[in-house]
């Protein structure tokens, strides 16, 4: 559906995004992930041919956005960071407006209220866009990008400046159109894209430094020898016992007295040992009774900026290595 | 094209722009037709004209200048550059919108010339020459406001920017006064576009007048296309 090929754009001496490369197939939600100024809107921009890259090309359902723009931009429903809105029309001319500008061929009216009644704004359809509130303002944007039912959506950090209700509203929305549209939506909110999205590519200072399905990326990156203990007894006692487990690195103790009489242990064990029955077992045999026991993940959140802050770029190349041997696979 | 044309046409009426440039075209264009035509008891309208090329160099870059630079500062360019039209399109709509505002407003001076047909005769043939003229000379002053405007984002620096072409457009007929008589005289002469209207409203209309005025209106909107594809590539 859509494929990006290196795609590189220089602004001068300065590189804003660096030979970017995937893939997002049919009904598929793909989730751009970086801090800000990474090179997801850049990307985006290129993608719908607001830019042009410097390298590389993107490919929209068989069409090169350069070589044919008008053909793919028909094929493309774009909600960019600032949704694009006249201001001083009222949204159902502005509705209007767009329709003929992409040149649908949908019946207008029915196509238009549909659209309102999916994004909610039918109740605001006579307001002048100026005046709506930022959340209705931010839904005006996305129908807009819904208009003339393109194949593709790219929203770029769709839920920006939204409130909590608004912000789980925009999701559903998103998951909705994801049924019958590839979407790619881009965040710097993790928890926004692990909610929404099925597969995660994260970008930093423009090139890809992961590419997977959500819960992939986090059991890539989680240490299944790390783990969280919940255990009711004598804290020393306990932490003395788990120590003597033989592949044991490290017990610490996290909390005393979480529940009354019951603490909450660090355990840390050798690369790939998987210790867990053994603490069961050992806990058992002193009859502390064990209340949790749960592999310490790492969230998103931390493998986010793990592999952001550079110093895990070794690791964040082997990821890459990886995601690239997929899309050999695929093609 | 005409998606645009019909949103931007709109907005001018939205907005008090379109009624205040109506308004003051309307203003310029009776006081001198009072002070040239009735006042002096005369029917012919030349010198209306020829006061016309003042005010709108002055009042058009007020109707161009929103055209392009707040499409950019609104970030709506998002909108129509990623849309399936083609730049000239986008371009031309807006061209569009902004010249017939300014037609509507020209089409009040053969209304000058009925209210004279009842009290004298008129020659017809310079007020409608005159006319053609005036809608020409509009043309320039729309198309470079066009352009200027799509130079920045700021509207206040692409009406500056496009009354200035205009000063520069006037100058150069001055400018022509100064050169002695050979080469560089004839090329500033014929690309004077003043003294081309000043021609028109004396009565001698040619084709290669119009042809020329056609022409500068054409290079106007060509360079706002490339300025928008240099944005892409930029």
């Amino acid at each position: 559906m859509i494929e990006v090929q290196n795609l590189t754009k220089r602004y001068g001496a300065k590189t804003a995004v660096d030979r970017v490369s995937f893939k997002a197939d049919e009904s598929e939600i793909l989730g751009f992930l970086g801090p800000n100024g990474a090179g997801k809107t850049t990307t985006m921009n290129i993608l719908t041919g607001y830019l042009s890259s410097t390298d590389g090309k993107a490919v929209i359902n068989g069409v090169d956005i350069l070589e044919e723009p008008l053909k793919a931009k028909k094929m493309i429903g774009y909600l960019p960071e600032q949704p694009p809105l006249y201001l001083d029309m009222t949204v159902e001319e502005y509705l209007k407006f767009v329709y003929r500008l992409k040149k649908c061929k949908l019946p207008i009216n029915s196509h238009l209220n549909e659209i309102c009644d999916l994004v909610k704004i039918t109740d605001v359809k006579k307001r002048v866009i100026k005046n709506l509130s930022k959340g209705y303002k931010q839904r005006v944007g996305v129908a807009q990008a819904l208009v003339g039912n393109p194949p593709v959506l790219i929203l770029d950090e769709p839920t920006v400046g939204l409130d909590p209700k608004q912000i789980i509203e925009i999701r559903t929305l998103i998951k909705k159109l994801g049924k019958n549209h590839t979407v790619i939506l881009s965040s710097h909110i993790l928890s926004e894209v692990q909610a929404v999205c099925d597969r995660i590519v994260i970008i930093n200072r423009g090139r890809i430094v992961a590419d997977d399905s959500s819960e992939k990326l986090v059991q890539n990156l989680s240490a299944d020898h790390k783990l969280v203990v919940r255990a009711e007894g004598n804290p020393a006692e306990i932490k003395k016992l788990l120590s003597s487990i033989p592949d044991m690195k490290e017990v610490r103790i996290n909390r005393e007295n979480v529940e009354p009489g019951v603490s909450e242990f660090y355990l840390n064990a050798k690369d790939g040992c998987d210790i867990r029955r053994e603490v069961s077992k050992r806990l058992a045999s002193r009859n502390y009774p064990l209340l949790m026991m749960k592999s310490s993940e790492l969230t998103l959140e931390e493998i986010f900026l793990k592999i952001t802050t550079g110093d895990m770029y070794g690791h964040a190349d082997r990821i890459e290595a990886g995601m690239s041997g997929k899309l050999t696979d695929k093609a | 094209m005409f998606a645009i044309f019909r949103r931007e046409f709109k907005a001018y009426f939205t907005s008090p722009l379109g009624y205040v440039f109506l308004a003051i075209f309307y203003a310029f264009s009776g006081l001198f037709f009072w002070l040239f035509s009735l006042d002096m008891g005369s029917t012919d309208m030349s010198n209306v004209f020829l006061m016309m090329f003042m005010v709108l160099m002055v009042f058009v870059p007020l109707l161009t200048m929103r055209l392009l630079a707040d499409d950019k500062k609104q970030k709506t360019d998002q909108l129509t550059l990623t849309a399936p039209v083609s730049l000239f399109s986008i371009v031309f709509g807006k061209f569009l919108s902004a010249y017939v505002i300014f037609a509507i407003g020209v089409a009040i001076m053969p209304i000058y010339g009925f209210v004279m047909s009842i009290f004298a005769d008129v020659s017809w043939l310079p007020i409608w020459g005159n006319t053609v003229g005036l809608l020409l000379l509009g043309g320039i002053f729309v198309a470079d406001g066009l352009f200027v405007s799509s130079l920045t984002e700021n509207q206040m620096i692409a009406a500056i920017g496009s009354f200035f072409i205009n000063l520069v457009i006037l100058l150069l007929n001055t400018l022509v006064n100064q050169i002695p008589s050979g080469f560089f005289r004839t090329v500033f002469e014929s690309i004077s576009v003043y003294s081309r209207y000043n021609e028109i409203t004396n009565g001698i209309f040619s084709l290669s007048s119009v042809i020329f005025f056609l022409s500068v209106i054409g290079i106007f909107l060509f360079l706002t296309v490339r300025v928008l594809e240099k944005k892409r590539w930029a």
